[in-house]
């Protein structure tokens, strides 16, 4: 029965029901990240940092800890080679994670970096991190994982701890490039 | 236009008549008042005593959930978008809504939705236990297996009041008889054109917050899962940018309500109608603009901090201009205190202590101090049950006689009104003192400090539950053996095109357009 203004205006606002149900679902989400990622709240850590040379201040020490997660059903052996370290700001340390596929087929995994308090995430720069990258191992294989942190001078001096946790995600069934990869070497042994 | 309505059953099921669907909204939202309100009064019976007595505090945490979920998606909501099909085409002059076939759909989707969520409770693990405001992880991690049902439900729910509202806006916008004006129409239908453009902006995004929940439980997504690369307080964040507009959308329709009933029983226009309109979109216009404040105690930088709280205090501007204007409608009127008066008036006090409690919140640093505790209950309850509830127990005894062509008993009305009123308050006014105390909300358990105060709730909280069943019997005794009125203006300050079709209204009215001055 509904005349044609009715059905133009119904379908205008259904567009408009439609509009809003994307806009939570693919704008707020990303949105909320590049708010974090400015204001520095939200305990991410960016990318790869170019650290300025600052120079090393020798009077404070930071305690960093290392915390390994696995992400649901993730099969993996996964951990810090050491669970704390004490560094000086301004100096470029290197720690080590270790993660082990004991499964007997090749998987690929991502590691999803966090720091608490998150108001240090802006201060801790990595200059190097396995976490940049998927990580590709084959059946029963092993691999060290490394990265390279500076913690920037100006960090609050209220802050003395650093937390730094990363969780492991099975990535395998997105990433068909890799897993071929690392199928093929395995052959080739 | 001759025939009339179906016999049977089969009326109800395939009805698109604007007023047998308000009929099914209301009567619906009536039973879903009564399973809240036994929800309800499961939580104070064993709040009654510190100690568990009772329930076990899982199930505990259950019904404090679906006692949220259900009276505000089940009780609340239905019952205005029932007012809504029944009086605004009666309001406007329109025939019926302008889309009949729609308005069915979206009235039957309900029943299922909510026989869907509450069956969830028979469930192994139970039903929903992480609160209405479902805040990711418990709703995702650490959530029962039947949270999919619970998802699904409020899909349907959502898909349900989209539909309604794209009705009613294209009923309000194409169908007004020549000469009904924007701003010739009554504040109802002002105050719910208002309502459902926010139900059209926000529950898609309601949907959207479940959908991301179901992928991350069911596909591996992260959205809310910090592990993953996601934030649990992103899901606060879009929550609330729904939850926020969702209050209004309670609140406005029951302010429509009051601006109706406030000028009959005054014998006054209502003052300020234009300041009206303006105040009420100026509030739809604030309420997507402050949502962090449910939020203060979640780390937000200071400057967000002092932005939420400066632009919520700023609601009160406009509530403000609504309040007075109820009261100066009021002032020098020749009124009179029938049922619905007594409810409006009481809706206005205790609407405006819960609008106060609700600037005390609005202030960050208190509100750090009373965050989920029981002044956050007794505030909400203040402008949902003294506000939402009331102001549809108003509208129920005001446009009774209307819909079924019998006057209620005026002694029994009061008699409900005064029960009422009386155990509202005793039920709502002491949570104040236990969440100042800092008695925090949502556990099954308290310290020994909060007994007296508790054991006052309870009570009040039982009385206000039985004032319910004699609202029961009040409308099925009117049904069935009322007075029958003859008058198509059953109140005698009653202004409006409702009141000049015949009592009770016949199945179709407003074939032909009436003419409006």
């Amino acid at each position: 029965m509904a005349d044609r203004s009715t059905a133009r205006l119904v379908a205008r606002l259904l567009g408009l029901a439609a509009a809003m149900f994307l806009f939570a679902v693919f704008v707020m989400p990303p949105l909320y990240d590049v708010f974090c990622e400015v204001t520095g709240i939200g305990g991410k850590t960016g990318g790869a940092a170019r650290v300025r040379d600052a120079g090393v201040d020798q009077s404070r020490t930071i305690e960093v800890q290392f915390v390994a997660t696995n992400n649901g059903a993730m099969p993996w052996e996964f951990g810090p080679r050491q669970v704390e370290l004490r560094v000086h700001p301004g100096e470029p340390t290197r720690a080590l994670y270790y993660a082990r596929n004991p499964t007997d087929r090749p998987m690929v995994a991502q590691a999803i970096p966090s720091v608490t308090p998150a108001s240090a995430a802006r201060y801790f720069n990595k200059t190097e991190c396995f976490c940049f990258n998927r990580q590709p191992l084959g059946p029963g294989e092993e691999a060290e994982l490394p990265l390279v942190f500076v913690v920037d001078p100006e960090l609050p001096s209220a802050i003395r701890t650093i937390t730094l946790s990363y969780t492991l995600f099975d990535v395998t069934e997105r990433s068909p490039d890799l897993v071929a990869k690392v199928a093929a070497g395995a052959a080739a042994r | 236009m001759a025939h009339g309505p179906a016999k049977g059953i089969k009326r109800w099921l395939f009805t698109t008549n604007h007023k047998d669907i308000g009929t099914l909204y209301l009567w619906f939202s009536f039973a879903m008042f009564l399973v809240g309100g036994l929800f309800a009064m499961i939580i104070r019976a064993e709040l009654f005593q510190p100690g568990m007595q009772l329930v076990t505090p899982e199930f505990f945490n259950q019904m404090t959930t679906m006692h949220g979920l259900v009276m505000v998606f089940g009780a609340i909501m239905p019952a205005f978008v029932g007012l809504a099909n029944w009086m605004i085409p009666l309001m406007i002059g329109a025939p019926d809504m302008a889309l009949p076939r729609m308005n069915n759909l979206s009235f039957w989707i309900l029943p299922f939705a909510f026989l869907i969520l509450v069956a969830t409770l028979f469930m192994e693990g139970g039903g929903p236990n992480f609160g209405w405001t479902f805040y990711a992880p418990l709703s995702t991690t650490y959530a029962p297996d039947s949270v999919n049902y619970f998802i699904f439900a409020i899909h349907l729910m959502g898909a349900s009041s989209i539909m309604g509202a794209i009705n009613i806006i294209a009923t309000v916008l194409n169908m007004r008889a020549p000469g009904m004006t924007l701003m010739k129409m009554p504040l109802f239908v002002w105050t719910w054109l208002i309502t459902a453009f926010l139900l059209l902006a926000v529950m898609p995004v309601l949907a959207g917050a479940v959908t991301m929940m179901l992928m991350d439980i069911n596909f591996g997504t992260s959205f809310f899962d910090a592990a993953g690369g996601g934030d649990p307080v992103l899901f606060q964040h879009i929550f609330w940018f729904f939850g926020h507009p969702e209050v209004y959308i309670i609140i406005l329709p029951a302010f429509g309500v009051i601006s109706a009933i406030i000028p009959t029983f005054s014998r006054k226009p209502l003052f300020g109608y234009s300041s009206m309109v303006y105040a009420t979109a100026a509030i739809a216009f604030l309420s997507f603009i402050v949502w962090a404040h449910h939020m203060f105690t979640v780390g937000m930088p200071l400057a967000g901090e002092l932005y939420f709280m400066y632009a919520t205090m700023l609601i009160a501007v406009p509530t403000g201009v609504k309040v007075f204007n109820w009261i100066t409608t009021m002032f020098r009127g020749a009124i009179s205190f029938e049922t619905p008066m007594l409810f409006a008036i009481a809706f206005v006090i205790l609407f405006t202590i819960g609008g106060f409690t609700g600037l005390m919140l609005a202030i960050a640093p208190s509100d750090i101090q009373y965050h989920d505790s029981y002044f956050v209950v007794a505030h909400f309850h203040y402008v949902m049950v003294a506000g939402a509830v009331f102001s549809g127990t108003a509208a129920v005894y005001y446009w009774l006689p209307k819909w079924c062509g019998r006057m209620y008993n005026e002694t029994m009305g009061k008699l409900h009104f005064w029960i009422a009123f009386i155990g509202f308050n005793i039920a709502f006014f002491p949570q104040h003192f236990l969440g100042l105390a800092g008695m925090p909300r949502r556990y099954a358990d308290y310290a020994l400090q909060f007994a007296d105060w508790n054991m006052v709730s309870s009570i009040g909280a039982f009385i206000y539950g039985a004032a319910q069943i004699l609202f029961l019997y009040n409308v099925i005794a009117t049904i069935v053996a009322g007075k029958p009125v003859k008058e198509a203006k059953v109140w005698e300050g009653a202004e409006g095109l409702e009141w000049t079709v015949p009592t009770p209204a016949p199945y179709h009215t407003f074939a032909t357009p009436p003419a409006v001055k």
